[in-house]
């Protein structure tokens, strides 16, 4: 009997093993996958050392040098209180990621445990769970997020907080049938006949063997996730001025577009694109890789 | 036929009732006072009552929440705060510009997305199948107003050939009208055509592996022959639901192009009743797009039936 149990798991392990290092070096092949991440490398060092790398004080307001179009000494010129706009871009890299990454981690954690229970439990906690979806579903993302952004008051953890509660039941429904398929595998029939419980099958046997779909997961809804904490921050739901901020600084100086103040507003608009297509060039690549 | 589409219509009747109580307790209870929301910190305790009292909101929130319902079954949405009148003819006012922005991204973005994708899937693995997935790919997930703010600097500021702001003026002309809403358009062409084109490539690409595709081509058909009659009927199918369900992401979309466009319509409605904590007008502005969404939602999976014979012709029970 032991024999029987101990043979299919340990396909399962090795299989996954020989599976993860000619992965990478595929991924390593891909030029899109090369231009993402250096991109998105490029992003994260400017949000660990914004502070270092920015040649001036993004706060420092200089009241003789306002709406300074770009020059050699600011390269993407001075906001309407004479800010330096690169300074500003570089800092503002922070705000954005560790929102968007933390509001995305919120969400596949608590939707991969629901996912599993949805999936491995099924009945009762399958149906309701299933009701929610639908209605979560019922209505665009940045609305759901607005309404609920205007009730409890605008702040980066209000914005974690909504986007993670939001991403929950989409992430959960992705596990849900990733473990729909385990669930016919034979190394649970074993577990359960060991006598296992519920919970050490679900997150030791299970969960190891989702996790191919759940990072595919966390990289789509971290570009979503990009893409609604800078759209909510350019409503002024997000980050407050003066800290700098990417969408913020767009929603200050958007206004004197018009007038040709193009660069306040132009080059964090540049940094948010090139940050959601740098994440999407690595999603893409991975999703390839995983596919192939 | 008749009882799935029953069965359906059922079921979306489910969800408006979700949705009317999410609305409800997100917009009416969660934020508090509303009578101290509008008369500010520095209003008297007794003004404050006095006007919770007027507006209904010191009842029971079983109480309040009949009310409300029961006054949009009868068509009264509510009186706006900040206007100190009904909600109703501001938000159809707002709607019908709205309707006016999205027809117009509609009408560019479903040929373009679907020649787009059944021209990726043509070449497919091709570098012109590359360049339409990377490209759509990004577009998709580029946030409007980012694409919309280059659009104004190019089109707007630098080469001066449309005007930034969308609404035209009163009276303006049709064709006025509709130059003021090209640049608001294209950010929500963008956004929509990557899925849509997506969609319209995956379908054709299943198309043209399946056996009939094989038998038209190996009888003699013409290429092109063969891609209008045999492979598009067939791709499109999916893409048509793809294009309603869009419709809740437009919605999205709508609210920050507005915002950025400064145009009357329902998202730049429900932006500034938020901000100006005009909770009725938001509650009914909200509940408005919740019902188009899922209109949209129910014709997508009406026509699909419709359209397609296996389901019309009772394979679906």
């Amino acid at each position: 009997m032991t024999d029987v149990v101990a043979a299919p798991a340990a396909v399962v392990t090795v299989a996954h093993g020989r599976g993860e290092l000619p992965g990478w070096r595929l991924l390593l092949r891909r030029p899109t996958f090369i231009a993402g991440a250096a991109i998105l490398l490029f992003w994260v060092v400017c949000a660990v050392f914004g502070h270092i790398i920015a040649p001036q004080d993004p706060l420092a307001q200089q009241l003789l040098a306002t709406n300074k179009a770009p020059s050699a000494a600011h390269w993407f010129g001075t906001d309407q209180l004479g800010r330096d706009v690169f300074s500003r871009v570089i800092v503002g890299a922070r705000s954005i990621l560790v929102i968007s990454v933390f509001a995305t981690l919120l969400g596949t954690v608590a939707g991969t445990a629901l996912g599993l229970a949805m999936g491995y439990l099924g009945g009762v906690v399958d149906i309701l769970a299933g009701r929610i979806v639908e209605a979560v579903l019922a209505l665009p993302l940045l609305v759901v997020a607005f309404l609920f952004l205007v009730a409890l008051g605008p702040s980066p953890l209000t914005i974690i907080i909504v986007i993670g509660f939001v991403f929950t039941p989409l992430i959960a429904r992705t596990v849900r049938s990733a473990v729909l398929v385990e669930r016919q595998q034979d190394y649970l029939a074993s577990a359960r006949l060991l006598g296992e419980n519920r919970t050490y099958i679900m997150f030791v046997e299970i969960l190891p063997n989702v996790l191919a779909a759940v990072l595919v997961e966390f990289t789509v809804r971290l570009g979503y996730a990009i893409f609604t904490v800078a759209s909510l921050s350019f409503l002024g739901f997000g980050v407050q001025q003066p800290t700098p901020d990417w969408g913020a600084d767009i929603n200050a100086n958007y206004g004197v577009l018009p007038a040709g103040y193009w660069w306040m507003t132009l080059f964090p608009a540049l940094a948010i694109a090139s940050l959601v297509i740098a994440i999407n060039l690595v999603t893409d690549s991975i999703e390839q890789v995983l596919a192939s | 036929m008749a009882t799935y589409v029953l069965k359906r219509l059922g079921l979306a009747l489910v969800t408006l009732w979700l949705l009317s109580v999410i609305v409800f307790f997100a917009s009416q209870v969660l934020p508090g006072d509303p009578g101290r929301a509008i008369l500010g910190n520095l209003a008297a305790p007794s003004a404050v009552a006095a006007l919770d009292h007027q507006l209904g909101v010191d009842r029971p929130l079983l109480v309040q929440y009949w009310t409300w319902v029961t006054g949009l079954l009868h068509g009264n949405m509510g009186t706006s705060y900040t206007f100190r009148a009904p909600v109703e003819p501001y938000i159809s006012a707002a709607l019908v510009n709205s309707i006016k922005l999205a027809a117009l991204a509609f009408v560019i973005v479903v040929p373009l997305g679907i020649l787009g994708g059944v021209v990726a899937a043509l070449n497919y693995g091709r570098a012109a199948d590359r360049v339409i997935s990377v490209a759509g790919l990004s577009a998709t997930t580029v946030p409007e107003f980012v694409s919309g703010i280059v659009l104004i600097v190019v089109f707007g500021v630098a080469l001066k050939v449309l005007p930034v702001s969308a609404s035209a003026g009163t009276g303006a002309s049709a064709a006025s009208q509709l130059q003021h809403l090209i640049l608001p358009a294209i950010p929500l062409v963008l956004v929509l055509f990557g899925y849509i084109a997506r969609m319209a490539r995956a379908g054709t690409i299943e198309a043209l592996n399946s056996d009939y595709a094989r038998t038209a081509i190996l009888k003699g058909l013409k290429r092109s022959v063969v891609i209008r009659r045999h492979i598009l009927r067939n791709s499109l199918l999916p893409t048509i639901t793809v294009i309603a369900t869009q419709t809740g992401y437009l919605i999205g979309g709508l609210v920050i192009v507005e915002t950025l466009f400064n145009y009357q319509g329902i998202g730049n409605l429900i932006f500034k009743a938020a901000t100006s904590k005009d909770f009725p007008m938001l509650a009914a502005g909200v509940l408005v797009i919740g019902v188009v969404y899922m209109v949209a939602t129910l014709i997508a999976d009406v026509l699909y039936t419709v359209l397609n014979p296996r389901l019309r012709l009772g394979g679906a029970e």
